[in-house]
């Protein structure tokens, strides 16, 4: 995603003066947040189905799915990137539109993010004690109402804490998207502070204290819903 | 018509046969308690008639009608197992009550959702069931609020809730500190009194003795001995019984 046409005029005339420093990357910003917001809409969910391949009866699922997560996982997050963007033109010979880039970064945040978020939810789900299932069992609820009355709750409340250590990490993994020229806001304050004329280092200073006050922000909006779910062990 | 049957029942866990053929018939308003050394098949037996676990041989009936039996060698269970599952209730050792919902929900969910019944009506009845238990004042608490003591009375209301022709305990009291073991017997008690039908599997043998209709002693996975309390504890057959029981004598 290329942000207005507000950002190159100002790269281009030089007269990069602090207060148009912070402007620019406020509006790159933007860009930082649409990767983040896309990404935990995808991978949120995506990464339940994941879950649920890992488990699945069907033994080709669960190879396919653990291959995926092992990629995911053990391969630099900066690569996938590259891979997803290439991948269209290096294995089916398309060319893509310019603005694929924009799509690309989402579906490989969005794949890598899932694998993260399928191990946490598998770790959340297998400490509910089996006793859960068991009185829910004799009681007589089926599987969909003991997964999702039963169940998910309390898994929702036990993996809190690690989603919260992924959504921080996310926000920061967000800059890797220069990777295939997404300018999102630590790529631009890099641009800029490398042009003559601009503020410096201090642009990179000023970008550190964006990603800071936003996971300032997520932290305690993590802690609310914390807290909301906090009237039970 | 007996309320629950067991024939021949057979159990293993890959080359661990821990049910060696039990036949145990109950009939209404009886209450049968369980005793045995640990690792004897106890748990594992109310696990099979409570459908937790498959039994590997024999039948399983409630009000007479079989929920399992053998075919061909095979075990075959019954369709629709949810009919079964209205005929009974287990009491677990440490309660499995569930954490995120309050003690009125824990009680009340499962006969609304499960049995489809009026929400107001069940919650009418579960109230004035936990203010027959002595918890009226814990239907808004959560469970981790709640003593052990409390927690397991709780667990037997909502056993309770589902109008079960049979409840069954595995050792309700063995996960409660000894001076909470009182108040959650009385309520057992008390049930017997009002003629519930149950099997509970226990080591408070003055509780068996004073409350059971009939006591089956289990070593091994077979029934050695069983019979009134009073011919159990006083007029012990079996050599083994009577080494179990030693075990129990201050
Ligand atoms: N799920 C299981 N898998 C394997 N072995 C089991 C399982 N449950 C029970 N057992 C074995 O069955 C035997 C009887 O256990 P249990 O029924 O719990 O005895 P009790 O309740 O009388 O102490 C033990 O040897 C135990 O190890
Ligand atoms: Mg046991």
């Amino acid at each position: 995603m290329t942000t207005s046409a507000f950002v190159p005029m100002l790269l281009a005339t030089a007269k990069m003066t602090i207060p148009n420093m912070l402007l620019a990357l406020a509006e790159a910003f933007g860009v930082t947040l649409y990767i983040f917001g896309f990404t935990l809409l995808g991978a949120l969910p995506l990464g339940m189905l994941v879950y649920f391949g890992k488990k699945s009866r069907i033994a080709p699922i669960r190879w396919f799915v653990n291959g995926y997560i092992s990629i995911m996982r053990g391969t630099p997050l900066m690569l996938q990137l590259i891979v997803v963007y290439f991948a269209p033109h290096l294995v089916f010979g398309v060319t893509m539109a310019r603005n694929w880039r924009n799509l690309a970064v989402l579906i490989a945040f969005i794949i890598n993010y899932a694998a993260y978020f399928a191990e946490i939810y598998r770790s959340g789900f297998e400490s509910i004690p089996v006793g859960q299932y068991e009185a829910a069992q004799v009681l007589g609820y089926s599987k969909a109402q003991t997964f999702f009355k039963i169940i998910l709750p309390q898994m929702i409340k036990r993996v809190l804490p690690p989603v919260t250590n992924e959504i921080i990490t996310l926000v920061k993994d967000t800059s890797l998207s220069s990777a295939i020229a997404v300018t999102e806001m630590f790529t631009l304050a890099k641009k800029i502070a490398n042009s003559p004329g601009s503020p410096g280092m201090i642009t990179l200073f000023a970008a550190g204290i964006f990603y800071y006050v936003f996971n300032y922000l997520v932290a305690f909006v993590m802690r609310r819903i914390e807290k909301k779910l906090d009237y039970f062990e | 018509m007996s309320i629950l049957s067991m024939e021949h029942i057979q159990k293993s866990f890959g080359d661990n046969h821990v049910i060696k053929d039990i036949s145990l018939t109950v009939d209404q308003g009886e209450v049968v308690s369980i005793i045995g050394p640990s690792g004897s098949g106890k748990s594992t037996l109310l696990r099979c008639a409570t459908l937790l676990e498959t039994i590997g041989g024999g039948t399983l009936s409630y009000l007479d009608e079989k929920a399992a039996w053998e075919e061909n060698g095979k075990v075959i269970y019954k369709k629709n197992l949810g009919e079964v599952r209205r005929h009974f209730g287990l009491v677990f050792q440490n309660f499995n009550l569930f954490p995120h919902y309050t003690v009125l929900k824990n009680v009340t969910d499962a006969p609304v959702s499960v049995l489809k019944r009026d929400r107001e009506e069940v919650k009418a009845e579960a109230l004035a069931l936990l203010e027959k238990m002595g918890l009226a004042d814990k239907a808004d608490a959560y469970p981790d609020q709640l003593s052990g003591g409390q927690k397991q009375r709780v667990s037997i209301v909502r056993a309770l809730a589902m109008k079960p022709d049979i409840l069954f305990f595995d050792e309700p009291t063995s996960a409660l500190d000894p001076e909470l073991t009182g108040e959650v017997l009385k309520v057992i008690k008390q049930l017997a009194e009002e003629k519930m039908t149950m099997v509970v599997v226990t080591h408070e043998m003055s509780f068996a003795r004073a409350v059971s209709d009939r006591v089956i002693f289990i070593d091994g996975g077979r029934i050695v001995e069983q019979g009134k309390p009073e011919e159990l504890f006083g007029d012990t057959q079996h050599e083994r019984t009577r080494q179990f029981l030693q075990n129990y004598k201050q």
